[in-house]
């Protein structure tokens, strides 16, 4: 109480009362802005409706399902399951500790390999050259394709019989009718190779935009101190761009973990399961399995999961903290 | 003579490049001023980039263009039946309709609503607007497929399943958090004594908006307007599960079918993806640029 009166005191002679909103003298008081207070709620209501109709009620549904037994093909076991999904999840299923360490090797071969691919992407395309703009437009057009796609040309490219791989044998390099896709030693780095080829753009042009705000002076002060370009590189760049390389590598995370897309049509989780990821293993739980109860509880917990890394990914980029 | 995807991607941003100075003299000079690594650093491996970027197109245009059963490295003599049979006999037209109707609609609704809720969050401060914005964060983290068997549910009893809307409700509303909170990013950037000039000159809120913000904010929303229909035209999931019958499926759908067929036609494969991927490589080319100025226009410092 004691503390809350000193601010107070000095707060008086200025302006009178709410010495602890300073922020609310700021933009709404404005005259002319305070006008319509109602005003940006109805401009925020049709995404508001929109989010409330078509994600938190089912997301609410899922929560509400993820504690019952739920399973349209077993009708006489429906019904209230408190807690038994969950302990299922954790204890029982060995296919929930499987799919889920293969998301996460996933995710982080994916996001790695991307980042480190597409920040020397960024950096070549950033220099002057002769051609620098047909170059830019060619390297990064495989950011517009969908996951379907990429696996309608990398089955091409992969197929033992008329792809890559015959041609390379055909030349001498390595041997006949491999096919990558169908043996579990192969079937990761293959299914990592086609994501890549479409997900480095993306880094390439967050990066690029970066980039592009720094300063050309620095550098030229840093060269004429005689820094080495690997010096200004890991002094001027690495740190400038330390918030764009968080922000895109975590929804990139995010991202990567909850596609479906190419792994569905590329190896449909196969063979044997070796590349199935969680949403994946989820999907065919829900949808082809009609267990939707489970479906949910996994759901759940893909996304307790998931909103760790949002808060993670809250806390790396201060993401909005500049209105207080 | 080859791929015509990769012409189009090449001419197209040439003349968008042409800001930045491309004479060689004024180059020659430049490259003194900055002093930038050897040439060979950048072609060697932007050369090898290069061909692990166009490899994988020019495969699928040559299976598209060369009759089948040929084994020739180039698409010659060149035949359009693989396009004739996926475009007819597989109803790729259809598909291509179809696509195109989504990914306009729900670009449409996406930009309207974004760019009314982005407002609101870069100009006003309001009681609900911390949590709003924590929703729109969290929203980005469920997993899409996740949603599937819930949506399916609800547009089931909203009578949307088999219908256009479903998908077209379904692709705005997961891309609407991102969209809003890029645009409110370049909303904040314009600045708002520009819009308070306009109001002492007696104009309308919405009318400084239209005259005056909406003008500067070109290049972010061609982006993100860019990203919502190259988005919705790619995704798959919600057409696969939203859209029953046949003639109302789109170009991602229509590809999985043929993927998934017992013995795969690569040509008419082939054809299907070239199909696909025109109508985004064509736009990618034309917003190739505005693309990287949108995102440093702020969106990525928030």
């Amino acid at each position: 109480m004691a503390l809350t009166a000193v601010p107070k005191k000095r707060a008086l002679p200025g302006r009178p009362g709410k010495p602890g909103e300073p922020g609310k003298s700021g933009k709404g008081g404005k005259p002319g802005l305070t006008g319509k207070r109602g005003l940006p709620y109805v401009l925020i209501a049709p995404a508001g409706l929109l989010m409330l109709g078509f994600i938190a009620y089912p997301m609410l549904s899922v929560l509400y399902y993820s504690l019952q037994h739920y399973n349209v093909t077993k009708p006489w076991r429906n019904g209230f399951a408190g807690l038994d999904n969950f302990r299922e999840i954790f204890f029982e299923d060995p296919l929930f500790w499987q799919t889920l360490a293969f998301s996460a090797k996933w995710v982080v071969a994916e996001v790695g390999l991307q980042l480190l691919f597409g920040l020397a992407l960024a950096l070549i395309v950033n220099q002057t050259f002769v051609g620098r703009g047909i170059a830019r437009a060619l390297v990064f057009s495989p950011w517009a394709v969908s996951g379907v796609l990429t696996t309608t040309i990398w089955i091409l490219l992969y197929n033992p019989s008329t792809g890559l791989s015959r041609y390379l044998a055909d030349a001498g390099i390595g041997e006949y009718g491999t096919s990558v896709l169908s043996d579990t030693g192969t079937v990761f780095w293959a299914a990592v190779l086609a994501e890549l080829w479409r997900g480095v753009p993306f880094f390439a042009i967050l990066i690029l935009a970066d980039l592009q705000s720094i300063s050309k002076d620095l550098y030229e002060a840093a060269s004429v101190d005689g820094a080495s370009r690997f010096r200004q590189f890991w002094h001027i760049t690495l740190p400038h761009l330390k918030d764009a390389i968080i922000l895109s590598t975590l929804l990139r995370a995010v991202w990567e973990f909850n596609n479906v897309d190419l792994l569905y049509t590329l190896t449909g989780g196969g063979p044997a399961g070796v590349t199935t990821t969680l949403p994946l293993y989820v999907a065919n739980t829900g949808i082809d399995g009609h267990d939707f109860g489970y479906a949910s509880a996994l759901t759940t917990v893909a996304f307790v999961i998931l909103l760790f890394c949002s808060i993670l990914y809250l806390r790396l980029s201060k993401f909005g903290g500049d209105d207080k | 003579m080859t791929a015509a995807i990769a012409e189009k991607g090449a001419q197209v941003p040439a003349p968008a490049d042409g800001e930045t100075p491309p004479p060689a003299r004024r180059k020659a000079r430049q490259r003194k001023l900055d002093d930038g690594p050897p040439r060979w650093q950048i072609y060697v491996p932007l050369g090898i980039y290069l061909l692990f970027t166009l490899i994988p197109f020019y495969w699928m245009l040559l299976f598209a263009l060369r009759p089948s059963g040929s084994t020739s490295l180039v698409p010659w003599p060149m035949t359009g039946e693989h396009f004739e049979k996926v475009w007819n006999e597989r109803s790729f037209g259809t598909y291509f309709l179809n696509s195109t109707q989504v990914g306009i609609a729900s670009m449409v609704m996406t930009m309207a609503v974004a760019l009314a809720g982005g407002y609101a969050l870069a100009r006003f401060r309001f009681r609900l607007k911390n949590a709003f914005m924590l929703a729109l964060l969290c929203s980005q983290f469920i997993p899409g497929a996740l949603m599937l068997v819930p949506l399916f549910e609800t547009f089931r009893n909203l009578q949307l399943i088999n219908s256009m809307w479903s998908v077209i409700i379904a692709e705005t509303v997961f891309q609407l958090p991102l969209s809003m909170i890029l645009i409110s990013g370049f909303i904040k950037n314009v600045p708002e004594s520009l819009e308070e000039a306009a109001w002492v000159d007696g104009c309308s809120r919405l009318r400084a908006f239209m005259a005056i913000v909406l003008p500067m904010l070109r290049p972010g929303l061609i982006a993100v307007g860019s990203f919502a229909f190259v988005h919705s035209w790619n995704h798959f999931l919600f057409a696969l599960m939203f859209l029953s019958s046949q003639e109302k499926q789109t170009i991602p759908v229509g590809l999985n079918t043929l993927i998934g067929s017992d013995s795969v036609d690569l040509g008419a494969l082939a054809a299907g993806g070239v199909v696909a991927a025109v109508p985004v490589v064509i736009i990618f080319a034309f917003i190739q640029k505005w693309l990287i100025t949108g995102f440093s226009a702020g969106a990525v410092k928030g």
